[in-house]
């Protein structure tokens, strides 16, 4: 599993975190998309921007890593190495899930106000932005080799969660 | 893998519950949903066949308070138990910050355990993590069944690496806190500790 820093965690600083809102927020003007989302393959959500009030965001990064997952699994099955887009096509709404680097999954809700060919086009540069984006956060996380809040943590501020 | 997040001061974290089919994973996850606080949780999701099996898993995201000014989270999953959807459970263990294996206290369910525990192990090893080091609870369900196997025996049979045990009754609550609470230590322990 490839994760910057060490292998048990994934830390985002606030420098990168408006970096990914910054593409997610052009992304969706330049979509004409409804929502997008950028979500960990473990299902964790990490930005997200437009029309979110509406939406069960901690459940749609947990099926959409569950989606991603189970299609990469069916791929494998078949020789693929992975599917690295999905489209779902709804009455109303529809969602275009797209790899970025193999590690961060980008969801795109958008309505007839938009098409799949301009949301594919807009997905692949955004997704070359965070691709980008994800590489600093990896030098960030080389350079730093302690994780702040985690190593200062006591086994009274664990236990100060049950009490 | 947690995931912290300085942005929105959160540290995000993988528990899975992992055991034989039948043995009380959903159950488990579904007395977490009634009993939190609806604003320490948000909505149980399952993934589940027509006779409410799991097919592919059930997930419930839970909060558990601030440490340090960082709000804590942590994403349950279960696994389908059953044999033939190991395709699945492999895929589910990705990224698993921490593991409550959930035993069947039936004499009649020993083998199961058996093999379902050598299929976790075998699992993890997969997914690239050591299975002697990763974050793990034991929980022995349905300590209300007739035909128990004791605590010793369950002990004996899967509790090698002496992690706390749990003696549970997932249908009416007992155990099923203690053991979430067993688990997030352990998790938050090795997330200090810097990994396995």
């Amino acid at each position: 599993m490839v994760s910057p820093m060490n292998q048990n965690r994934f830390i985002l600083h606030e420098k990168e975190y408006n970096e990914f809102q910054s593409v997610l927020k052009k992304l969706l003007i330049d979509s004409y998309a409804k929502v997008v989302f950028l979500v960990d393959k473990n299902g964790s959500l990490l930005s997200s921007a437009g029309e979110t009030g509406d939406f069960d965001t901690t459940s749609l990064a947990s099926l959409a890593a569950g989606n991603i997952a189970a299609t990469g699994g069916l791929a494998s099955l078949i020789g693929e190495k992975e599917f690295s887009i999905l489209f779902h096509e709804g009455q109303r709404d529809n969602m275009h899930i797209s790899l970025v680097d193999n590690r961060l999954i980008l969801v795109v809700v958008f309505d007839g106000r938009s098409s799949i060919g301009l949301v594919r086009l807009r997905v692949r540069r955004a997704g070359e932005e965070l691709g980008r984006i994800l590489k600093a956060v990896d030098e960030t996380a080389e350079r730093e080799e302690e994780g702040g809040v985690i190593e200062e943590l006591t086994e009274a501020d664990i236990e100060s969660l049950f009490k | 893998m947690s995931f912290i997040n300085y942005s929105s001061r959160e540290i995000n974290c993988k528990i899975v519950y992992y055991g034989p089919g039948l043995c009380g994973k959903t159950t488990n996850l579904q007395y977490i949903f009634r009993r939190m606080n609806p604003g320490d949780r948000g909505k149980m999701i399952s993934l589940a066949t027509e006779t409410e099996r799991t097919l592919f898993f059930d997930f419930l995201p839970v909060s558990m308070g601030e440490i340090r000014g960082f709000k804590t989270r942590f994403h349950l999953y279960t696994v389908p138990g059953q044999v033939f959807y190991d395709a699945s459970r492999r895929l589910i263990l990705r990224g698993v910050d921490g593991v409550v294996f959930c035993a069947d206290s039936q004499i009649t369910r020993m083998d199961s355990n058996l093999e379902s525990f050598d299929n976790l192990r075998i699992n993890l090893r997969e997914q690239g993590y050591d299975p002697d080091r990763i974050p793990l609870v034991l929980q022995y369900n349905k300590r209300d069944v007739n035909s128990l196997a004791s605590v010793s025996e369950l002990h004996a049979l899967l509790n090698y690496r002496n992690v706390p045990e749990f003696e549970a009754v997932a249908s009416t609550g007992v155990g099923v806190f203690e053991t979430l609470k067993g688990i997030i230590k352990l998790v938050l322990i090795d997330l200090k500790k810097g990994g396995r």
